[in-house]
């Protein structure tokens, strides 16, 4: 019968092609929209955690509390044992610490008097040790000039506070900032490289330098801000992560003060949990408004099809043919639309999605003052959900438009058929 | 010139001092708030002054003291060099006026301390580096007026309210200093905001006798936004119209 009812769509093409062509467009929006969501809500997830959160994160309690303010006298002031202890319990993380710490970024003239000067955002990171790091951070791939800090006087700086600070290669640069006990310090370091990392936040005032060169100018020896750990998988795990914290935190509770190291999956950090939430619900939204339009437009469309088969329908009911058949006829021939038109739509979609995953978009000018953690060039990402989540609207709504529409059937009365067909 | 001593806590860095006593007049049953500040004034200024101080600074995470030798002129300039702990040994601060430099022997330069820099705390301390340079001409700011008369450490003192002037820009919109009636010695201070939260709080709590004079020895100064318990000032020695030699007044001394 199926047979038989996809000739009929093809030879009666009128009766197949509005629908067809309605529910492709759809769904091909429905796939490119999903892989469009997926992939912001995967660079927002990758960025957050390679820069700011980690998939967990350790600082102390009070440094929690008050981390916009990056409080470096509320650090975590001995790791090596924590981190010792991390890595024998916890091995299938990978963990690093690092510091992260405002200060003012000062450049000298010939004479040693100040030439420019501006605030900048440190992030101190195991250069030397950690080569896991400079892969996570995609250093190599960042820097626009220069390499990457061998010794410990030597710093990285955004492309753009370079620029702004006129500095070249090789030039001196002496960050001021506090110490841990909260004395002033300062340091003079050789830039060394400049880095462009696509993160507006960090591109226009940040600097990279090794951890033991911040932990000597801030004179925060053995210290961190905070310790990261990333799945060594390199997927995060939500509950995974929700475990391990609560089981952490568990461990530490006798501590109950303001210094003890307080565990913090990604999803709990920055408002990132609210964020992904906010991600799933506009995704089951956008597709329910969309089945629910497309319901109504094939409603219609099959309201339409209904009059124009009007002669059609009574001559079947005519020749005996039962309406629940006739019915069911219909919501196969809508199955098979539906079906047809999200392979079509689909296919239409995910390649525009591939080619927006591969080529980027970037939109770095609506983000020039914001601090968020987040890339500047948007990419969609095809993920496997992405080949499926077409069919759902794409073979619903025609399903629901026919099942409404098809109703009519039933409105036919079988003695009126030859007055109505004008026999 | 007209300076309040709640201010005394710049001194304590050497930046104020008394030399010729003062006493208030016997008719002056009362003296008006300018009054006051003219006689606080004169009790706590010197030419020259030469002294050792210690801070002892209670923050969060426990306790540190940092010691420091200052010199200086009025109130107006002052070089101070810390001599402990040894990180902070050789750090040098020069203020002419009301400009202020920095020197860590460690970068070799001459930073001069402005902007948000000023809001920043002076080795970790309750005071901030805009503190330090708190030496201006009150009354042109304030509008002074005695309010009472309350005790502070069984001392009887005269209340002395600061308001700001309509028209001028302060850091404290208003201030409270309980003035020693006998010694002239602001043993409180309370510095408010201009919502009136209590900003900063300083005090003397303990005094000695130098010639004629009686002059704080043991201070403190309390950050109220800060979590702590406050920095203390122990005043170790203390010499006034010594001889200083004026080349410590330039930046040029900061890298000697």
């Amino acid at each position: 019968m199926i047979r038989f009812l996809m000739l009929g769509l093809l030879r009666d093409r009128s009766r197949s092609l509005f629908p067809l062509l309605t529910v492709a467009a759809g769904v091909a929006i429905t796939v490119f929209m999903f892989c469009f969501m997926s992939g912001i809500k995967g660079d927002a997830i990758r960025d957050s955690a390679a820069f700011q959160t980690g998939h967990v994160r350790i600082t102390t309690a009070a440094y929690h509390q008050l981390e916009h303010q990056l409080p470096v006298d509320l650090a975590l002031l001995e790791t090596s044992e924590l981190l010792s202890q991390l890595r024998a319990t916890e091995p299938e993380l990978s963990w690093t610490p690092r510091i992260r710490f405002g200060c003012l970024l000062d450049v000298p003239d010939a004479s040693g008097e100040t030439r420019s000067q501006g605030p900048a955002l440190g992030m101190a990171v195991d250069l030397r040790t950690d080569r896991a790091e400079i892969e996570r951070l995609h250093l190599e791939q960042a820097l626009t000039s220069g390499i990457l800090p061998v010794l410990p006087d030597e710093i990285l700086l955004s492309q753009q506070m370079a620029t702004q600070l006129e500095l070249q290669l090789g030039d001196t640069v002496t960050l001021i900032g506090g110490t841990v006990y909260g004395s002033t310090s300062m340091v003079n370091l050789r830039l060394c490289g400049t880095l462009r990392f696509g993160i507006t936040a960090i591109d226009r005032g940040g600097f990279l330098v090794d951890l033991a060169t911040a932990r000597s100018f801030l004179d925060l020896e053995g210290g961190a801000t905070e310790i990261l750990g990333y799945f060594r998988s390199d997927f995060y795990d939500m509950n995974q992560a929700d475990l391990l914290a609560t089981d952490f935190n568990n461990r530490f509770q006798d501590e109950q003060e303001e210094f003890a190291p307080l565990m913090l999956p990604l999803h709990r950090q920055s408002s990132l949990g609210e964020l992904l939430e906010l991600w799933g619900y506009f995704s089951t939204i956008l597709i329910a408004i969309f089945v629910f339009v497309m319901s109504i437009v094939l409603w219609n469309s099959g309201l339409m099809g209904s009059l124009r088969r009007y002669g059609e329908i009574g001559i079947r009911l005519a020749f005996g043919e039962n309406k629940h058949h006739l019915y069911r006829t219909l919501l196969y021939e809508s199955v098979l639309i539906g079906l047809t038109g999200s392979l079509i739509g689909g296919a239409i979609g995910l390649t525009l999605g591939a080619w927006l995953q591969y080529q980027g978009l970037d939109y770095g000018f609506a983000f020039k003052n914001t601090s968020m953690i987040m890339s500047s060039v948007i990419r969609a990402q095809v993920s496997p959900a992405a080949f499926f989540i077409g069919f759902v609207p794409g073979l619903l709504s025609p399903l629901l438009g026919t099942l409404i529409s098809g109703l009519a059937v039933y409105r036919r009365q079988t003695a009126q058929l030859f007055k109505e067909l004008e026999v | 010139m007209i300076r309040i001593t709640g201010v005394c806590v710049g001194l304590l860095i050497a930046w104020s001092v008394g030399v010729a006593q003062t006493q208030l007049p016997a008719t002056i049953v009362q003296p008006s708030g300018e009054q006051l500040l003219e006689l606080i004034d004169a009790n706590m200024v010197a030419a020259t002054q030469q002294s050792t101080f210690s801070l002892n600074i209670q923050t969060r995470r426990g306790s540190r003291t940092i010691r420091a030798r200052s010199w200086a002129e009025g109130s107006e300039n002052s070089f101070t060099e810390f001599l402990d702990p040894p990180r902070e040994r050789g750090v040098k601060m020069l203020k002419l006026g009301t400009q202020l430099w920095t020197y860590h022997p460690g970068t070799d330069r001459v930073i001069r301390i402005a902007g948000h820099l000023l809001r920043q705390s002076v080795m970790g301390s309750d005071l901030s580096y805009e503190d330090l340079l708190d030496n201006q001409e009150l009354l042109q700011y304030y509008e002074a007026a005695v309010t009472g008369i309350d005790t502070v450490l069984e001392r009887s003192c005269w209340v002395l309210d600061l308001v700001t002037r309509e028209g001028e820009e302060t850091a404290y919109h208003t201030r409270r200093i309980w003035v020693d009636r006998e010694r002239l010695l602001p043993l409180r201070e309370e510095r408010f905001g201009s919502s009136g939260r209590l900003l900063k709080q300083t005090g003397i709590t303990e005094v000695m006798q130098l010639t004629d004079r009686w002059y704080p020895r043991r201070m403190y100064f309390r950050d109220m936004l800060k979590e702590g318990a406050g920095t203390e000032i122990l005043f170790e020695t203390i010499e006034f119209d010594c001889e200083i030699p004026s080349h410590l007044f330039t930046t040029g001394a900061l890298r000697r």
